[in-house]
C-alpha cells in the first residue's frame, strides 16, 4: 500500500546484545519481509556490556521505514532502534580500500588525485597503489569512479557507520 | 556449591517445576534421551506422547489458549525439529505462548552432518519470537526461565531452546526464576495516557462507532474481556470480532454483530464499511478482515491498541495508535470515560442503530434446509444447542466447516474457541482438542473438522486413546476440500482440480480400528439422536456426519472487494471475482 508516497533512504543504528545469531535476525527480518538493505555494518562496542551496534542503510516509503524499525524493537536481544536520519542531526562515514594498478602517466595522475581525496596510501609496489579514502558513501563512489580509467582493479567497502551530532549517547 | 550442581537433563525438568509446568507434550528420540530419563524419575510433570511432532505443538497451542498458561514441547533433534516447525509456525501467527524443547546433537558433532542434525535455531529463527542454541549447563537454567517469560511477556508467541546432547548430561548450577531478569526485554503494557484521552475523546463524538476486537483481548487475559464489556455496554455501540476474538464479547448480547471479514456477517461488514470512528481492541488488520485496503472502512477514524507496535500502521494507516496490554488500555479508557462522565450521542446512536438492523434484518447467515440431507450449517447449530448446556469448548480444522463453526456455534466466554486463524493450518484441530481436554477433563472438548482436514493429524486419536481423552471429532463430510472447490468455483470456471476426497477411510470403522466409538448420521431425522449418542458417549468419537456435498460458505467478501461488495448466499450463482481479486489469495 501507499505506493504514492516517496521512497526515502534512511540510516538506522541498532543496538543489540551480541549473543550468537543476532545478526541473522536482523538480517533474516529484511529478507523476510522484503525490507532493502544498501549498506550494512556491525562490531562490537562495548566488551564488558557484550553490545553490538548494527548500522543499515535502507529505502521505503514513510510507513515501510517506520514498519521497520517497528519490527527491529521488537526483536528480542535488541537494546534500540534509532533512526538517525530522522531523529537527529548526525555524521555518517565509509572507508573503502582502493587499489589501483598502472604505469607512467596513469599512475601519477591516480595519485595526485587521491590527494585531492585525503585517500593515504596504504601499501605500493612498482605497478599498484592501495589507497585508503573516508568520507560520505558519495565521495567514496566519486573516487573510485575517477579512479576507473585510471586502472581500478579492486574495492573493499565497509558500508556506512554513523552516529548522532552532539553530547548524548544513543 | 557442588550441592546445587545438577545435570542439565535436572536443570530442564526443575526450571519446568519452577515454571508451574505440570503437562509437556511430547516425542522422544536419540537426542532427548537424558531428558526422558530425568522425566521417568520423576512425578511433578506429567508427560502426553504424541504420534507426531506437529501434533505436540498443536495440543500444547490448545492447553496454552484455553488456560492462559504457556504450552510446553519436548521433541528430539532434527525430524523431530522440523516435524515442529509448522506448530511454531501457527503458534507465531497467532500469538499462542509455547515453549519448545529440541534436543540437538552433541556440541563437537554440530555441524558435521551427524546422524538427526538439523540447523534447528536457523530453521526456526523465522517461525518463533525468539530462540537459544545452550552451550553449557551452566548456561541452562536462565536461558529456561528466559524462555518462559518472553514466551509469555508482551505479545505472546513460541520459542525454542535448543540443548546438545552432552549439555543435557553435563553438571551446571541451578538458579530459580527468581534469579534471572532479561536484559533486553521490555515489553510496554501501559498504555500513553495522553493517546488514550484522545481516543475517549474520538470515542466520545462518534456518531457511527464499532469496536473491532481481536485474540489480543483472549490473549490479555480475562479481564480484558470483562472491561471490555463493560466499557462496550456503557457506550451501547454495537462490537464485532475477529476469528481469533470470539467469546471475549458475549455472542447472545444484542450489541454483538456477529464475526466480521471475508465469511462474517452482513452487518459486521457493513457497520465497518459505514462507521465513522473503528475502535480496534487487539486485532491486527488481518488481509481477511480488511478486504481490498484501499476501500477500507473509508470514512472512519480508525483507534488501534495492540501490545505490538509494529501492528500499528502496519496495513492500515492509523489515527490514535495505543501502543498497550489490552485490559491495561481498557481500564484506563474507562476510568477516563467515567471521570469525564462522558455520554453517547443518543440522537446518532439510534440512528446508527437503525441502520444496522436493516442489514441485519437481512439475515445473512441464513440457509435452506431439506428433508433428505443434512446441511453442515444446520448440523453445527443442532450440535451448539445439544451442548450448550456442556462446559464446551471447540477446536477446529481449516476450511468450510470452521467458517461455519465461527458462524454458527455461538461463544458466551473466552478461550473456548481454539483455531488456526493466521496460518490456516489444516490438522490443527484434534491434537489442539487433545490439549484443551488435557488441560480440561471434564470438559466437553469437540473438534469440528473437515473430512479432508482431520485426515492431516488423525494419528492423534492414539493419543486420545492412549490417555483415555473423551474428545469428540465431528466431521462435516462433503467428500470434498470445501473451501478449495468453493474457489475453484468461483475463481475458475468450476474446474474443480485435485479437490475431491477420493478413498476416504470409513471413518465409523477407522474409530473401531482405534479404539474410539464411531457414530454416522445421513440424514436431517438422524442428527439430533446421534449428537445426543456422542456427547454421552465416555471416550473419544468420531462423528462421521455426512454433509450436504455443494453447500458454499457464504456470506463472502471475494478476494480484493471491499466490505459492502459481498455475495449472499441467496444470490450468489453466477458471482465473479475481479481479474484483481484472483491474484490474492
Amino acid at each position: 500500500m501507499s505506493t504514492d508516497e516517496k521512497v526515502e533512504r534512511h540510516t538506522i543504528a541498532i543496538l543489540v546484545d551480541n549473543e550468537a545469531g543476532v545478526l541473522a535476525r536482523v538480517v533474516g527480518l529484511f529478507s523476510g519481509r522484503g525490507y532493502n538493505i544498501e549498506s550494512l555494518t556491525v562490531g562490537e562496542v562495548d566488551q564488558a556490556e557484550h553490545t553490538s551496534r548494527i548500522t543499515v542503510v535502507t529505502a521505503g516509503t514513510p510507513m515501510v521505514i517506520e514498519q521497520i524499525k517497528a519490527q527491529l524493537d521488537r526483536l528480542v536481544p535488541v537494546h534500540k532502534v534509532m533512526d538517525l536520519t530522522v531523529e537527529t542531526n548526525s555524521v555518517e562515514r565509509e572507508m573503502a580500500l582502493v587499489k589501483v594498478a598502472g604505469t607512467g602517466e596513469r599512475r601519477v595522475e591516480a595519485l595526485r588525485l587521491s590527494d585531492a581525496f585525503r585517500a593515504r596510501v596504504i601499501d605500493t609496489t612498482h605497478t599498484s597503489f592501495v589507497f585508503e579514502v573516508t568520507g560520505t558513501s558519495s565521495k567514496i563512489d566519486a573516487f573510485i569512479g575517477l579512479m576507473r580509467p585510471l586502472g581500478l582493479v579492486d574495492v573493499s567497502r565497509t558500508g556506512v557507520v554513523a552516529i548522532a551530532r552532539g553530547p548524548e549517547a544513543m | 556449591m557442588a550441592a546445587h550442581e545438577m545435570t542439565g537433563a535436572e536443570i530442564v525438568i526443575k526450571a519446568l517445576v519452577d515454571q508451574g509446568v505440570d503437562t509437556i507434550f511430547g516425542y522422544p528420540g536419540g537426542a532427548v534421551l537424558p531428558i526422558y530419563d530425568a522425566l521417568f524419575q520423576q512425578n511433578n510433570i506429567r508427560h502426553i506422547l504424541v504420534r507426531h511432532e506437529q501434533g505436540a505443538v498443536h495440543a500444547a497451542e490448545g492447553y496454552a489458549r484455553s488456560t492462559g498458561k504457556p504450552g510446553v514441547v519436548l521433541v528430539t533433534s532434527g525430524p523431530g525439529a522440523t516435524n515442529a516447525v509448522t506448530g511454531l509456525t501457527d503458534a507465531l501467527m497467532d500469538s499462542i505462548p509455547i515453549v519448545c524443547l529440541t534436543g540437538q546433537v552433541a556440541t563437537h558433532l554440530i555441524g558435521s552432518d551427524a546422524f538427526q542434525e538439523c540447523d534447528t535455531v536457523g530453521i526456526t529463527r523465522h517461525c518463533t519470537k525468539h530462540n537459544w542454541l545452550v552451550k553449557s549447563a551452566p548456561e541452562l537454567a536462565r536461558v529456561m526461565h528466559e524462555a518462559f517469560y518472553v514466551a509469555t511477556h508482551g505479545r505472546p508467541g513460541p520459542v525454542v531452546i535448543d540443548i546438545p546432547k552432552d549439555v543435557q548430561f553435563q553438571k551446571g548450577e541451578y538458579a530459580g526464576p527468581q534469579n534471572v531478569v532479561h536484559r533486553t526485554y521490555r515489553p510496554k503494557v501501559k498504555g500513553d495516557i495522553d493517546k488514550i484521552k484522545e481516543a475517549v475523546d474520538l470515542i466520545a463524538n462518534a456518531k457511527k462507532p464499532v469496536f473491532y476486537t481481536g485474540g489480543g483481548v483472549i490473549n490479555s487475559g480475562n479481564l480484558a474481556s470483562q472491561l471490555l464489556r463493560e466499557f462496550v455496554r456503557l457506550t451501547g455501540y454495537p462490537i464485532t470480532s475477529t476469528l481469533m476474538g470470539l467469546g471475549a464479547y458475549p455472542a447472545s448480547d444484542k450489541q454483538w454483530l456477529g464475526m466480521l471479514g471475508m465469511h462474517g456477517t452482513f452487518e459486521a461488514n457493513n457497520a465497518m464499511h459505514d462507521c465513522d470512528v473503528l475502535i480496534n481492541i487487539g486485532a491486527r488488520f488481518d488481509d481477511r478482515v480488511t478486504g481490498r485496503l484501499d476501500a477500507f472502512a473509508p470514512n472512519s477514524k480508525k483507534i488501534h491498541v495492540d501490545i505490538d507496535a509494529s501492528s500499528i500502521n502496519k496495513n492500515v494507516r492509523i489515527d490514535v495508535g495505543i501502543v498497550g496490554d489490552c485490559a491495561h488500555v481498557l481500564e484506563d479508557m474507562l476510568r477516563i470515560w467515567k471521570s469525564k462522565a462522558r455520554r453517547p450521542d443518543k440522537d446518532a446512536l439510534a440512528d446508527w442503530w437503525k441502520q444496522i438492523e436493516t442489514w441485519r434484518g437481512r439475515k445473512s447467515l441464513s440457509f435452506k434446509t431439506s428433508e433428505d440431507v443434512i446441511k453442515p450449517q444446520q448440523a453445527i447449530q443442532r450440535l451448539y444447542e445439544l451442548s450448550k448446556h456442556r462446559e464446551t469448548y471447540i477446536t477446529t480444522e481449516v476450511g468450510q466447516h470452521q467458517m461455519w463453526a465461527a458462524q454458527h456455534f455461538p461463544f458466551e466466554e473466552p478461550k473456548h474457541w481454539m483455531t488456526s486463524g493466521g496460518l490456516g493450518t489444516m490438522g490443527y484441530g484434534l491434537p489442539a482438542a487433545v490439549g484443551v481436554q488435557i488441560a480440561h477433563p471434564d470438559a466437553l472438548v469437540i473438534d469440528i473438522a473437515g473430512e479432508a482436514s482431520i485426515q492431516m493429524c488423525m494419528q492423534e486419536i492414539s493419543t486420545a486413546v492412549q490417555f483415555m481423552l473423551p474428545v469428540k471429532i465431528f466431521i462435516l463430510n462433503n467428500e470434498y476440500m470445501g473451501m478449495v472447490r468453493q474457489w475453484q468455483e468461483l475463481l475458475h470456471e468450476g474446474r474443480y482440480s485435485h479437490s475431491y476426497s477420493d478413498s476416504l477411510p470409513d471413518f465409523v470403522k477407522l474409530a473401531e480400528a482405534y479404539g474410539a466409538t464411531g457414530i454416522r448420521a445421513e440424514k436431517p431425522s438422524e442428527l439430533d439422536a446421534a449428537i445426543r449418542k456422542m456427547i454421552e458417549t465416555p471416550g473419544p468419537v468420531i462423528f462421521d456426519c455426512m454433509v450436504d456435498k455443494f453447500e458454499n460458505c457464504y456470506p463472502m467478501i471475494p478476494s480484493g472487494a471491499a466490505h459492502n461488495e459481498m455475495i449472499l448466499g441467496d444470490d450468489a450463482e453466477g458471482a465473479t471475482v475481479s481479474e484483481e481479486g484472483k491474484m490474492l489469495v
